[in-house]
Protein backbone atom coordinates (compact mmCIF):
# COMPACT_ATOMS: atom_id res chain seq x y z
CA UNK A 1 0.00 0.00 0.00
CA UNK A 2 1.57 3.80 -0.75
CA UNK A 3 1.98 6.35 1.12
CA UNK A 4 -0.66 8.07 0.05
CA UNK A 5 -3.50 4.94 0.13
CA UNK A 6 -3.02 4.51 3.59
CA UNK A 7 -3.26 8.48 4.36
CA UNK A 8 -6.56 7.93 2.39
CA UNK A 9 -8.09 4.73 4.30
CA UNK A 10 -7.45 6.96 7.41
CA UNK A 11 -9.39 10.26 5.61
CA UNK A 12 -12.07 8.14 4.54
CA UNK A 13 -12.59 6.37 8.34
CA UNK A 14 -13.58 9.57 9.74
CA UNK A 15 -16.89 10.02 6.66
CA UNK A 16 -18.36 6.85 8.81
CA UNK A 17 -21.09 8.41 10.64
CA UNK A 18 -21.20 7.71 14.22
CA UNK A 19 -18.03 5.36 14.34
CA UNK A 20 -14.44 6.11 16.31
CA UNK A 21 -11.96 3.94 14.60
CA UNK A 22 -9.70 2.76 17.45
CA UNK A 23 -6.53 4.36 15.18
CA UNK A 24 -3.44 4.75 17.07
CA UNK A 25 -3.87 8.43 18.25
CA UNK A 26 -7.45 7.51 19.26
CA UNK A 27 -5.73 4.54 21.42
CA UNK A 28 -2.87 7.12 22.83
CA UNK A 29 -5.70 8.95 24.20
CA UNK A 30 -7.86 6.50 25.43
CA UNK A 31 -4.90 4.10 27.08
CA UNK A 32 -5.40 5.04 30.91
CA UNK A 33 -9.10 4.98 30.61
CA UNK A 34 -9.19 2.10 28.87
CA UNK A 35 -6.88 0.64 31.29
CA UNK A 36 -9.01 0.70 34.19
CA UNK A 37 -11.98 -0.59 32.73
CA UNK A 38 -9.64 -3.88 32.00
CA UNK A 39 -9.24 -3.85 35.26
CA UNK A 40 -12.77 -5.07 36.21
CA UNK A 41 -12.21 -8.52 34.81
CA UNK A 42 -10.36 -9.29 38.27
CA UNK A 43 -13.77 -9.91 41.08
CA UNK A 44 -11.51 -8.09 43.83
CA UNK A 45 -11.40 -4.86 41.14
CA UNK A 46 -14.94 -4.78 40.68
CA UNK A 47 -15.62 -4.75 44.52
CA UNK A 48 -13.08 -2.03 45.02
CA UNK A 49 -14.84 0.00 42.47
CA UNK A 50 -18.33 -0.56 43.92
CA UNK A 51 -17.34 0.37 46.98
CA UNK A 52 -15.63 3.84 46.03
CA UNK A 53 -15.46 4.88 42.38
CA UNK A 54 -13.91 7.80 42.36
CA UNK A 55 -11.10 6.67 44.81
CA UNK A 56 -10.63 3.88 42.72
CA UNK A 57 -10.61 5.57 39.59
CA UNK A 58 -7.62 7.96 41.32
CA UNK A 59 -5.30 4.86 41.42
CA UNK A 60 -5.38 5.16 37.58
CA UNK A 61 -4.18 8.17 35.15
CA UNK A 62 -7.53 9.63 33.81
CA UNK A 63 -7.98 12.86 32.66
CA UNK A 64 -10.53 15.05 34.55
CA UNK A 65 -12.74 14.70 31.67
CA UNK A 66 -12.70 10.47 31.21
CA UNK A 67 -12.79 9.81 35.22
CA UNK A 68 -16.09 12.29 34.86
CA UNK A 69 -17.54 10.62 32.35
CA UNK A 70 -17.02 7.37 33.52
CA UNK A 71 -18.73 8.86 36.87
CA UNK A 72 -21.81 9.90 34.75
CA UNK A 73 -22.32 7.19 32.33
CA UNK A 74 -21.45 8.86 29.54
CA UNK A 75 -20.86 6.35 27.39
CA UNK A 76 -20.50 8.42 24.02
CA UNK A 77 -18.35 10.71 26.01
CA UNK A 78 -16.12 8.04 26.72
CA UNK A 79 -15.81 6.85 23.13
CA UNK A 80 -14.65 10.87 22.56
CA UNK A 81 -12.00 10.59 24.84
CA UNK A 82 -10.54 7.58 23.35
CA UNK A 83 -12.30 4.89 25.31
CA UNK A 84 -12.60 1.77 23.17
CA UNK A 85 -16.20 -0.56 23.45
CA UNK A 86 -14.89 -3.63 24.23
CA UNK A 87 -13.17 -1.79 27.39
CA UNK A 88 -16.18 0.69 28.33
CA UNK A 89 -18.50 -1.88 28.21
CA UNK A 90 -17.00 -3.60 31.18
CA UNK A 91 -18.82 -0.78 33.54
CA UNK A 92 -21.72 -1.70 32.00
CA UNK A 93 -21.08 -5.05 32.87
CA UNK A 94 -20.40 -3.96 36.19
CA UNK A 95 -23.64 -1.99 36.27
CA UNK A 96 -25.60 -5.15 34.69
CA UNK A 97 -26.52 -3.25 31.97
CA UNK A 98 -26.86 -4.52 28.73
CA UNK A 99 -25.05 -3.65 25.00
CA UNK A 100 -28.83 -2.57 24.20
CA UNK A 101 -28.61 -0.22 27.25
CA UNK A 102 -25.60 1.42 26.27
CA UNK A 103 -26.17 0.98 22.47
CA UNK A 104 -29.47 3.31 22.77
CA UNK A 105 -27.67 5.92 25.09
CA UNK A 106 -24.92 6.33 22.38
CA UNK A 107 -27.55 6.60 19.66
CA UNK A 108 -30.31 9.19 21.81
CA UNK A 109 -33.15 5.74 22.45
CA UNK A 110 -34.06 3.95 25.20
CA UNK A 111 -33.12 0.22 25.54
CA UNK A 112 -36.56 -1.04 24.37
CA UNK A 113 -36.32 1.09 21.58
CA UNK A 114 -33.20 -0.29 20.86
CA UNK A 115 -34.10 -3.35 21.36
CA UNK A 116 -37.32 -3.12 18.88
CA UNK A 117 -35.09 -1.81 16.12
CA UNK A 118 -32.88 -4.84 16.81
CA UNK A 119 -36.03 -7.14 16.55
CA UNK A 120 -36.92 -5.36 13.31
CA UNK A 121 -33.45 -6.03 11.49
CA UNK A 122 -31.22 -3.67 12.86
CA UNK A 123 -30.30 0.00 12.11
CA UNK A 124 -30.46 0.44 8.29
CA UNK A 125 -27.22 0.87 6.67
CA UNK A 126 -29.13 2.86 3.70
CA UNK A 127 -28.73 6.43 4.84
CA UNK A 128 -25.60 5.45 7.31
CA UNK A 129 -22.20 4.50 5.39
CA UNK A 130 -21.27 8.30 4.56
CA UNK A 131 -22.01 11.54 6.25
CA UNK A 132 -22.18 12.65 2.46
CA UNK A 133 -25.78 10.99 2.91
CA UNK A 134 -26.86 13.06 5.52
CA UNK A 135 -26.28 16.54 3.66
CA UNK A 136 -28.08 15.20 0.59
CA UNK B 1 -0.20 -36.85 7.43
CA UNK B 2 -3.25 -34.55 8.99
CA UNK B 3 -5.76 -33.11 7.29
CA UNK B 4 -8.20 -30.29 7.20
CA UNK B 5 -11.78 -32.22 6.75
CA UNK B 6 -14.08 -28.96 7.48
CA UNK B 7 -14.17 -25.27 7.20
CA UNK B 8 -16.79 -23.13 9.86
CA UNK B 9 -17.50 -19.70 9.61
CA UNK B 10 -19.12 -18.54 13.14
CA UNK B 11 -20.52 -15.70 15.01
CA UNK B 12 -19.32 -15.73 18.40
CA UNK B 13 -21.81 -13.43 20.11
CA UNK B 14 -20.99 -13.38 23.97
CA UNK B 15 -25.65 -13.45 24.57
CA UNK B 16 -25.14 -16.70 22.17
CA UNK B 17 -23.52 -18.13 25.37
CA UNK B 18 -25.26 -16.94 28.01
CA UNK B 19 -28.52 -17.78 26.11
CA UNK B 20 -27.12 -21.43 26.88
CA UNK B 21 -25.62 -21.29 29.89
CA UNK B 22 -28.77 -20.10 31.43
CA UNK B 23 -31.19 -22.50 29.72
CA UNK B 24 -32.97 -19.78 27.41
CA UNK B 25 -32.05 -21.81 24.19
CA UNK B 26 -35.79 -22.05 24.13
CA UNK B 27 -37.59 -18.68 25.11
CA UNK B 28 -38.93 -16.96 22.21
CA UNK B 29 -35.75 -14.70 21.14
CA UNK B 30 -33.47 -18.07 20.96
CA UNK B 31 -35.79 -20.35 19.62
CA UNK B 32 -34.98 -19.33 15.80
CA UNK B 33 -31.16 -19.48 16.25
CA UNK B 34 -30.87 -22.75 18.38
CA UNK B 35 -33.54 -24.65 17.00
CA UNK B 36 -31.41 -24.70 13.47
CA UNK B 37 -27.99 -25.95 14.99
CA UNK B 38 -29.06 -29.49 15.34
CA UNK B 39 -28.12 -29.96 11.62
CA UNK B 40 -24.68 -28.22 12.28
CA UNK B 41 -24.01 -30.06 15.60
CA UNK B 42 -24.51 -33.77 14.11
CA UNK B 43 -22.76 -32.43 10.72
CA UNK B 44 -19.47 -31.96 13.01
CA UNK B 45 -20.15 -35.24 15.25
CA UNK B 46 -20.25 -37.13 11.94
CA UNK B 47 -16.91 -35.97 10.87
CA UNK B 48 -15.61 -36.23 14.01
CA UNK B 49 -12.41 -34.25 13.75
CA UNK B 50 -9.40 -34.50 16.21
CA UNK B 51 -8.31 -30.78 16.59
CA UNK B 52 -10.34 -27.90 15.76
CA UNK B 53 -8.21 -24.99 14.75
CA UNK B 54 -10.38 -21.86 16.36
CA UNK B 55 -10.01 -18.51 14.89
CA UNK B 56 -11.10 -15.88 17.23
CA UNK B 57 -10.34 -12.29 18.60
CA UNK B 58 -9.56 -11.82 22.43
CA UNK B 59 -12.32 -8.98 23.73
CA UNK B 60 -10.05 -7.36 26.30
CA UNK B 61 -9.78 -10.38 28.36
CA UNK B 62 -6.38 -12.44 28.04
CA UNK B 63 -4.77 -9.46 25.80
CA UNK B 64 -5.53 -5.39 26.84
CA UNK B 65 -3.71 -2.60 25.11
CA UNK B 66 -0.69 -3.67 26.98
CA UNK B 67 0.27 -6.08 24.66
CA UNK B 68 -1.44 -6.52 20.94
CA UNK B 69 -0.16 -9.52 19.00
CA UNK B 70 -1.56 -9.19 15.95
CA UNK B 71 -1.85 -13.12 15.44
CA UNK B 72 -1.03 -15.62 19.01
CA UNK B 73 -1.29 -19.25 18.74
CA UNK B 74 -2.46 -20.92 21.88
CA UNK B 75 0.21 -23.65 22.37
CA UNK B 76 -0.58 -24.88 25.80
CA UNK B 77 -2.37 -28.03 26.75
CA UNK B 78 -5.07 -26.05 28.25
CA UNK B 79 -6.73 -23.01 28.34
CA UNK B 80 -8.94 -21.67 31.00
CA UNK B 81 -12.52 -19.79 30.13
CA UNK B 82 -11.44 -16.03 30.97
CA UNK B 83 -13.39 -13.95 33.27
CA UNK B 84 -15.04 -10.75 31.15
CA UNK B 85 -16.05 -9.01 33.99
CA UNK B 86 -19.37 -11.88 34.78
CA UNK B 87 -17.32 -14.39 36.20
CA UNK B 88 -16.18 -17.46 34.18
CA UNK B 89 -18.74 -18.85 32.56
CA UNK B 90 -19.40 -22.65 33.99
CA UNK B 91 -18.38 -24.65 30.95
CA UNK B 92 -15.04 -26.98 30.40
CA UNK B 93 -11.96 -25.34 30.00
CA UNK B 94 -10.67 -26.20 26.64
CA UNK B 95 -7.98 -28.52 25.41
CA UNK B 96 -5.09 -28.22 23.20
CA UNK B 97 -2.71 -30.17 20.81
CA UNK B 98 0.45 -28.41 22.07
CA UNK B 99 2.41 -30.65 19.59
CA UNK B 100 0.24 -30.16 16.25
CA UNK B 101 0.31 -26.03 17.50
CA UNK B 102 3.98 -26.23 17.35
CA UNK B 103 4.56 -28.01 14.35
CA UNK B 104 2.34 -25.64 12.59
CA UNK B 105 4.15 -22.34 14.39
CA UNK B 106 7.67 -23.61 13.53
CA UNK B 107 5.74 -24.00 9.96
CA UNK B 108 4.79 -20.75 9.71
CA UNK B 109 6.92 -19.10 10.91
CA UNK B 110 9.73 -20.45 8.88
CA UNK B 111 7.08 -19.62 5.75
CA UNK B 112 7.01 -16.29 6.22
CA UNK B 113 3.89 -15.85 9.26
CA UNK B 114 5.44 -14.65 12.50
CA UNK B 115 2.90 -15.58 15.12
CA UNK B 116 3.39 -14.56 18.83
CA UNK B 117 3.50 -17.90 20.60
CA UNK B 118 0.71 -18.10 24.12
CA UNK B 119 1.80 -21.14 26.19
CA UNK B 120 -0.56 -19.05 29.06
CA UNK B 121 -3.89 -17.55 27.24
CA UNK B 122 -7.21 -17.36 28.77
CA UNK B 123 -9.97 -17.34 26.18
CA UNK B 124 -13.30 -15.65 26.30
CA UNK B 125 -16.35 -16.14 24.65
CA UNK B 126 -14.74 -15.69 20.71
CA UNK B 127 -12.98 -18.97 21.06
CA UNK B 128 -16.03 -20.18 23.62
CA UNK B 129 -19.72 -19.25 21.58
CA UNK B 130 -18.54 -20.80 18.72
CA UNK B 131 -17.65 -24.16 21.13
CA UNK B 132 -21.37 -24.22 22.10
CA UNK B 133 -23.06 -23.61 19.15
CA UNK B 134 -21.49 -26.77 17.62
CA UNK B 135 -21.18 -29.00 21.10
CA UNK B 136 -24.02 -27.86 23.23
CA UNK B 137 -23.24 -28.69 26.80
CA UNK B 138 -21.18 -31.16 27.44
CA UNK B 139 -19.10 -32.55 30.23
CA UNK B 140 -15.60 -31.92 27.78
CA UNK B 141 -15.25 -30.63 24.51
CA UNK B 142 -15.54 -33.26 22.17
CA UNK B 143 -12.46 -32.08 20.18
CA UNK B 144 -8.98 -30.75 21.23
CA UNK B 145 -8.67 -26.73 19.91
CA UNK B 146 -6.01 -24.92 18.94
CA UNK B 147 -6.84 -21.26 19.68
CA UNK B 148 -5.51 -18.14 17.33
CA UNK B 149 -6.22 -14.94 18.07
CA UNK B 150 -5.95 -12.06 15.73
CA UNK B 151 -5.84 -8.58 16.68
CA UNK B 152 -9.48 -7.09 15.20
CA UNK B 153 -9.74 -4.13 17.71
CA UNK B 154 -6.79 -1.89 17.77
CA UNK B 155 -6.64 -0.30 14.37
CA UNK B 156 -4.96 -1.49 12.05
CA UNK B 157 -6.18 -5.05 11.82
CA UNK B 158 -4.26 -7.34 9.54
CA UNK B 159 -5.96 -7.48 5.82
CA UNK B 160 -8.22 -10.03 4.25
CA UNK B 161 -5.58 -10.56 2.20
CA UNK B 162 -3.08 -11.36 4.81
CA UNK B 163 -5.41 -13.44 6.92
CA UNK B 164 -6.41 -15.47 3.47
CA UNK B 165 -2.71 -16.32 3.38
CA UNK B 166 -1.95 -17.49 6.83
CA UNK B 167 -4.75 -19.61 6.31
CA UNK B 168 -2.84 -21.10 3.03
CA UNK B 169 0.36 -21.63 5.29
CA UNK B 170 -1.69 -22.91 7.94
CA UNK B 171 -3.31 -25.81 6.04
CA UNK B 172 0.36 -26.65 4.33
CA UNK B 173 1.61 -27.31 8.19
CA UNK B 174 -1.00 -29.14 8.68
CA UNK B 175 -0.82 -31.68 6.11
CA UNK B 176 3.26 -31.31 6.49
CA UNK B 177 2.58 -32.87 10.20
CA UNK B 178 3.35 -36.79 10.64
CA UNK B 179 0.30 -38.16 12.52
CA UNK B 180 -2.97 -39.20 11.08
CA UNK B 181 -5.41 -36.17 12.29
CA UNK B 182 -8.73 -35.08 11.24
CA UNK B 183 -8.39 -31.02 11.41
CA UNK B 184 -11.33 -28.41 10.92
CA UNK B 185 -10.37 -24.80 11.01
CA UNK B 186 -13.05 -21.94 11.70
CA UNK B 187 -12.91 -18.44 11.08
CA UNK B 188 -15.00 -16.67 14.03
CA UNK B 189 -16.74 -13.32 14.73
CA UNK B 190 -19.46 -11.08 12.91
CA UNK B 191 -21.24 -11.18 10.92
CA UNK B 192 -22.56 -7.06 10.70
CA UNK B 193 -22.45 -5.27 13.55
CA UNK B 194 -21.56 -2.28 15.62
CA UNK B 195 -21.66 -1.73 19.11
CA UNK B 196 -20.07 1.73 19.03
CA UNK B 197 -20.93 5.13 18.75
CA UNK B 198 -24.32 6.94 17.12
CA UNK B 199 -24.52 4.57 14.15
CA UNK B 200 -24.55 1.56 16.84
CA UNK B 201 -26.60 -1.22 16.25
CA UNK B 202 -25.90 -0.93 11.88
CA UNK B 203 -26.56 -4.25 10.57
CA UNK B 204 -26.05 -4.90 6.29
CA UNK B 205 -27.88 -8.07 5.43
CA UNK B 206 -27.10 -7.58 1.84
CA UNK B 207 -23.38 -7.20 2.78
CA UNK B 208 -23.59 -10.56 4.90
CA UNK B 209 -25.51 -12.50 2.10
CA UNK B 210 -23.53 -11.90 -0.23
CA UNK B 211 -20.34 -12.18 1.67
CA UNK B 212 -21.51 -15.65 2.66
CA UNK B 213 -22.00 -16.54 -1.29
CA UNK B 214 -18.91 -15.11 -1.97
CA UNK B 215 -16.94 -17.42 0.59
CA UNK B 216 -18.21 -20.45 -1.24
CA UNK B 217 -18.03 -19.68 -4.72
CA UNK B 218 -16.07 -16.17 -5.53
CA UNK B 219 -13.81 -15.06 -2.41
CA UNK B 220 -11.76 -13.56 -4.35
CA UNK B 221 -14.31 -10.47 -3.13
CA UNK B 222 -13.99 -10.71 0.16
CA UNK B 223 -10.43 -11.69 0.23
CA UNK B 224 -9.52 -8.21 -1.41
CA UNK B 225 -11.90 -6.01 0.23
CA UNK B 226 -9.93 -3.02 2.25
CA UNK B 227 -10.80 -2.26 5.75
CA UNK B 228 -12.43 0.85 4.68
CA UNK B 229 -15.07 -1.44 3.16
CA UNK B 230 -15.94 -3.85 5.99
CA UNK B 231 -16.10 -1.31 8.11
CA UNK B 232 -18.21 0.69 6.47
CA UNK B 233 -20.25 -2.04 5.54
CA UNK B 234 -20.49 -4.32 8.39
CA UNK B 235 -19.88 -2.03 10.90
CA UNK B 236 -16.95 -0.91 13.04
CA UNK B 237 -17.34 -4.74 15.02
CA UNK B 238 -17.93 -6.60 11.33
CA UNK B 239 -14.39 -6.12 10.72
CA UNK B 240 -14.18 -9.28 12.53
CA UNK B 241 -15.31 -11.16 9.27
CA UNK B 242 -11.58 -10.99 7.80
CA UNK B 243 -11.05 -14.21 10.47
CA UNK B 244 -12.72 -15.88 8.76
CA UNK B 245 -10.57 -15.45 5.55
CA UNK B 246 -7.95 -17.49 7.40
CA UNK B 247 -10.30 -20.58 7.25
CA UNK B 248 -11.13 -19.95 3.53
CA UNK B 249 -7.76 -19.76 3.15
CA UNK B 250 -7.28 -23.13 4.25
CA UNK B 251 -9.66 -24.98 2.11
CA UNK B 252 -9.72 -25.97 -1.45
CA UNK B 253 -10.63 -23.64 -3.96
CA UNK B 254 -13.37 -25.46 -4.82
CA UNK B 255 -15.71 -26.08 -1.42
CA UNK B 256 -19.32 -27.67 -0.65
CA UNK B 257 -21.68 -25.93 1.55
CA UNK B 258 -22.90 -28.14 4.18
CA UNK B 259 -24.75 -25.77 6.65
CA UNK B 260 -25.91 -22.01 6.15
CA UNK B 261 -27.66 -20.72 8.94
CA UNK B 262 -28.13 -16.55 8.91
CA UNK B 263 -30.41 -14.82 11.65
CA UNK B 264 -30.88 -10.78 13.11
CA UNK B 265 -30.76 -10.34 15.06
CA UNK B 266 -28.79 -11.74 18.29
CA UNK B 267 -27.99 -9.10 20.60
CA UNK B 268 -26.67 -6.45 18.58
CA UNK B 269 -25.57 -8.63 15.85
CA UNK B 270 -26.36 -10.10 12.45
CA UNK B 271 -25.52 -14.14 13.93
CA UNK B 272 -24.05 -16.01 10.68
CA UNK B 273 -22.73 -19.64 11.13
CA UNK B 274 -21.68 -21.69 7.38
CA UNK B 275 -20.35 -25.03 7.15
CA UNK B 276 -17.88 -26.45 4.38
CA UNK B 277 -15.71 -29.47 3.20
CA UNK B 278 -13.37 -29.42 0.42
CA UNK B 279 -14.77 -30.63 -2.76
CA UNK B 280 -13.98 -33.51 -4.33
CA UNK B 281 -11.46 -34.01 -7.19
CA UNK B 282 -12.84 -33.10 -10.28
CA UNK B 283 -13.54 -36.03 -12.35
CA UNK B 284 -14.38 -35.77 -16.69
CA UNK B 285 -17.75 -36.03 -18.02
CA UNK B 286 -16.84 -39.75 -19.08
CA UNK B 287 -15.33 -40.68 -16.04
CA UNK B 288 -18.30 -39.92 -14.11
CA UNK B 289 -20.62 -41.50 -16.59
CA UNK B 290 -18.46 -44.53 -16.49
CA UNK B 291 -18.90 -44.46 -12.54
CA UNK B 292 -20.73 -47.65 -10.58
CA UNK B 293 -24.21 -46.26 -9.25
CA UNK B 294 -22.53 -46.47 -5.06
CA UNK B 295 -19.32 -44.41 -6.37
CA UNK B 296 -21.62 -41.93 -8.10
CA UNK B 297 -23.87 -41.60 -5.59
CA UNK B 298 -20.91 -40.95 -2.83
CA UNK B 299 -19.27 -38.86 -5.55
CA UNK B 300 -22.94 -36.71 -6.15
CA UNK B 301 -23.34 -36.52 -1.92
CA UNK B 302 -19.62 -34.80 -1.50
CA UNK B 303 -20.75 -32.52 -4.27
CA UNK B 304 -23.59 -31.78 -1.73
CA UNK B 305 -26.18 -32.72 -4.27
CA UNK B 306 -28.50 -35.36 -1.88
CA UNK B 307 -28.32 -38.68 -3.43
CA UNK B 308 -29.24 -41.97 -2.75
CA UNK B 309 -28.93 -45.60 -4.34
CA UNK B 310 -32.33 -45.60 -4.28
CA UNK B 311 -33.08 -42.83 -6.67
CA UNK B 312 -32.74 -43.26 -10.61
CA UNK B 313 -29.30 -43.48 -11.47
CA UNK B 314 -30.43 -41.48 -14.18
CA UNK B 315 -31.06 -38.48 -12.43
CA UNK B 316 -28.31 -38.82 -10.18
CA UNK B 317 -25.84 -38.58 -13.44
CA UNK B 318 -27.87 -35.61 -14.83
CA UNK B 319 -27.74 -33.36 -11.56
CA UNK B 320 -24.04 -34.23 -11.29
CA UNK B 321 -23.14 -33.14 -14.96
CA UNK B 322 -25.16 -30.29 -14.51
CA UNK B 323 -23.16 -28.94 -11.55
CA UNK B 324 -19.73 -29.59 -12.62
CA UNK B 325 -21.61 -28.02 -16.06
CA UNK B 326 -21.01 -30.49 -18.20
CA UNK B 327 -24.65 -30.25 -19.55
FE1 LIG C 1 -15.49 -10.68 18.54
Amino acid sequence: MTKEEKAELRKAFADIPGTYVFTPEHSRKGYALNIFCMSLNKAENRAEFGKDESAYLDKFDLTAEQKEAVLKRQWLKMLELGGNIYYTFKIAIFDRKSMQHVGGKMSGITEDEFKEMMLSGGRSIIGNRSKKEYEV
Amino acid sequence: MAKIIAGIGCSHVPAVGAASDHGKTEDGYWTPLFAALPAARKWIKDLAPDVLILVYNDHASAFSLELIPTFAIGVAQWFENADEGYGRRQIPNVEGHPELAWHITESCILDGFDLTIANKMDVDHGCSVPLTVFFGEPAAWPVKVIPICVNVIQYPPPTARRCYDLGKAIRKAVEEYDGELKVAIAGTGGMSHQLQGERSGVINTEFDVNYLDNLRDNNDVNRDRSHLEYIREAGSEGIELVMWQIMRGAMNEKVVEKFRKYHVASSNTAFGVICFENAPEEKSAAEIKAMKEPVLVEYANALGITAHVNDLKKDTLEKVLSKLGYS
